[in-house]
């Protein structure tokens, strides 16, 4: 069976009709005087899933994390945990944790302290307090630092202490709010690693708040696009790369180029439409999709061939000139210049060392690709 | 900026602290006069400050002083603390910007103001004047400095904090109680203490809304002077300077020692 992206997945509650959602949301909507933040948004989260919620500053993603801690209350709908209304439950009562984009670690305690705060608060006694901080010292490898206080530590030192703060509850629900967003790249990949096997380990439920798309992708087992307020699409990031409901996730995830036509005829599951760009494109026309409509035609770089040679087919086939070339190390990235002015990128696998011959700046290319290698959209 | 030395910023310097410091200097070593005048050096001697424990009135006015500052300091720091709170984080109450005026503004208000409407105040409801009514008098002008000190580190608090003790399993007040109160208390402190050195020093509120039984260090010291300077004062005075060096010194000690303690922790650093 073919499955989107190149990842084989054995966990898909979501899949399975019968599984009771861990967190749903229902037609919740949240209104800051005039604005909505969220508008009448309804999403299940299943237990143990790592679900990141992904989107541009102020779509809202932020707020349901908020509402699901008890920071903020929804206007209207409501929101279950486990299939108890959370409604009215402040958040000291919430069977639910929270890492802080800023990590909002205690200044006035030390490493130690701050892990062992909320068990404290628990009233937990002394002895399982100390063996639990130890615990969670040794998970986030920080044992050496116990004594110090959060601002003789590093920014990386300090998400991990955020981190075994905020798991030391062992809540079963933990809400991550741009937890990487301080960290340089490198710190920040091997982080993503680290927080995955955390969340295996412990068995925890995770959801995440990110803007960064390649954090979403790597880490999560699904992810909801948000815009203005609503979840565009909610798919693994299989389903959100390879097959996006809208321009919008096409754009926001990765790089893509765009056709804009009117589909002229479909046949046997093909759709032929005739891009403005002056070239046939015959794609697999998805259900609802009929003749005579405006479409756009969606394709991801690294699909799209690169040939001096006219390719053996007419269709799915355009001609232009070298742009840019952009050489990344394993990647070389063509930007290439169709007659009607727009600019196509096109990504070649690097699998070997040297080339003969190499295409250059302002070469006539071709560029082609198969039926089945780009998504036809609606809107 | 070079670090240099020129004989230009030598001179300033030496003049700027000639100025601060000379008067000082005298009061000081005349403290230790023998003769009873105070402009006649006839060689050193204790013996003012052996009077100065003697005289019954010079210290039942320092003890008045004392007591009407930590209490007014202490109401004035909780009272301001509480301003503070409110004008930092209601944002959006209506009023805001007159409850703000308001509170910055006896800042501003000449003390003479202040004192003579306190004592309108005081005469028309009727109230004794004398140890609570300077008390109170002190809570009112100083309550203003605490807002705008602890005021100040309340911007830069980042309410995430509270959240977080409140995701942690606290109600709102022990988040206040465990979390905020500890992180402002510095400033809290230094709150505490301005109101308590504007206290000590005040000769004006204080003389208008005192009553008998109820005189001020600063308003004996005054009274006694305009009948002449004895060298008693100046050995009340001297041990006030030393006082406030004491502070000053400790201060500065407790905060250059975390200094010190935070950059070792930071070069023990392995990374």
């Amino acid at each position: 069976m073919k499955s989107l992206g190149n990842v084989r997945r054995s966990f898909t509650p979501w899949a399975d009709g019968s599984a009771k959602p861990y967190i749903a949301f229902e037609n919740v909507t949240k209104r800051f005087g005039d604005f909505t933040a969220v508008d009448n948004l309804t999403m299940h989260v299943y237990e143990r899933e790592f679900f990141s919620l992904l989107g541009p500053s102020g779509c809202g993603k932020t707020t349901l994390l908020r509402m699901l801690a008890g920071f903020e209350e929804p206007t209207s709908g409501d929101i279950f945990l486990d299939g108890q209304p959370l409604k009215g439950v402040p958040p000291h009562k919430r069977p639910v944790n929270m890492m802080f984009q800023s990590y909002a670690l205690f200044p006035h305690l030390t490493v130690a302290d701050n892990i062992a705060f909320g068990l404290k608060q628990e009233g937990m006694e002394k002895g399982a307090v100390a063996e639990r901080v130890d615990q969670m010292l040794k998970l986030v490898k920080l044992e050496q630092f116990a004594k110090r206080k959060p601002h003789q530590l590093s920014g990386g030192q300090r998400q991990r202490v955020a981190l075994a703060r905020s798991v030391a509850k062992r809540p079963k629900l933990l809400l991550l709010d741009e937890p990487l967003g301080a960290l340089d790249k490198k710190l920040r990949e091997e982080t993503q690693f680290e927080l995955m096997d955390l969340q295996e380990q412990l068995g925890l439920t995770f959801m995440i708040v990110t803007h960064d798309q390649e954090e979403a992708m790597t880490m999560s087992d699904r992810i909801a696009v948000m815009d203005a307020g609503i979840v565009v699409q909610t798919g693994t990031p299989g389903e959100i790369y390879e097959a996006p409901n809208t321009r919008y996730v096409a754009d926001f995830i990765g790089n893509v180029n765009m056709f804009e036509g009117r589909i002229t005829a479909i046949e046997n599951g093909l759709a032929e439409m005739d891009a403005t760009d002056g070239f046939g494109i015959r794609a697999i026309a998805q259900e609802g999709f009929k003749a005579g409509q405006h479409a756009w035609f969606a394709i991801r770089p690294e699909k799209v061939d690169v040939t001096r040679d006219k390719p053996d087919q007419d269709r799915n086939a355009v001609q232009g000139e070298v742009w840019d070339i952009a050489y990344l190390g394993g990647l070389t990235v063509f930007n290439v210049r169709l007659d009607s002015g727009a600019v196509i990128k096109a990504t070649v696998l690097n699998s070997e060392r040297a080339v003969e011959d190499p295409i250059g700046y302002e070469e006539r290319v071709w560029l082609s690709f198969d039926p089945d290698c780009g998504i036809l959209l609606e809107r | 900026m070079s670090g240099r030395w020129t004989w230009f910023n030598v001179t300033s310097v030496v003049l700027g602290f000639a100025f601060l410091y000379i008067p000082i200097i005298l009061l000081v070593i005349y403290s230790f006069n023998e003769s009873r005048l105070v402009t006649v050096w006839a060689g050193f001697s204790t013996r003012w400050y052996v009077e100065m424990f003697n005289n019954q009135g010079l210290m039942d006015a320092a003890w008045v002083t004392i007591r009407v500052a930590l209490m007014s300091a202490t109401i004035a720091t909780v009272l301001g603390t509480l301003a503070a709170l409110a004008l930092v984080r209601y944002t959006r109450f209506t009023g805001r910007t007159l409850f703000t005026g308001m509170v910055y503004a006896p800042l501003v208000m000449p003390e003479v103001i202040t004192g003579l409407s306190l004592l309108l105040l005081f005469v028309s409801i009727n109230m004794d004047r004398g140890f609570w009514t300077v008390t109170l008098a002190h809570i009112t002008f100083s309550l203003c400095f605490v807002a705008v000190v602890v005021q100040s580190r309340l911007v830069s608090f980042d309410m995430s904090l509270e959240e977080a003790a409140q995701d942690l399993g606290c109600t709102p007040f022990e988040a206040f109680w465990k979390v905020t109160l500890p992180v402002i208390f510095p400033a809290v402190i230094s709150g505490w203490m301005l109101a308590f050195t504007l206290s000590l020093d005040d000769l004006v509120i204080a003389s208008f809304t005192s009553g008998p039984g109820a005189t001020t260090l600063p308003m004996k010291i005054y009274s006694q002077v305009r009948l002449g300077v004895t060298p008693e004062i100046n050995a009340v005075c001297t041990i006030l300077i030393g006082l406030v060096a004491i502070g000053v010194i400790t201060a500065t000690l407790v905060t250059k020692q975390r200094a010190v303690a935070d950059a070792r922790a930071r070069q023990a650093d392995p990374a």
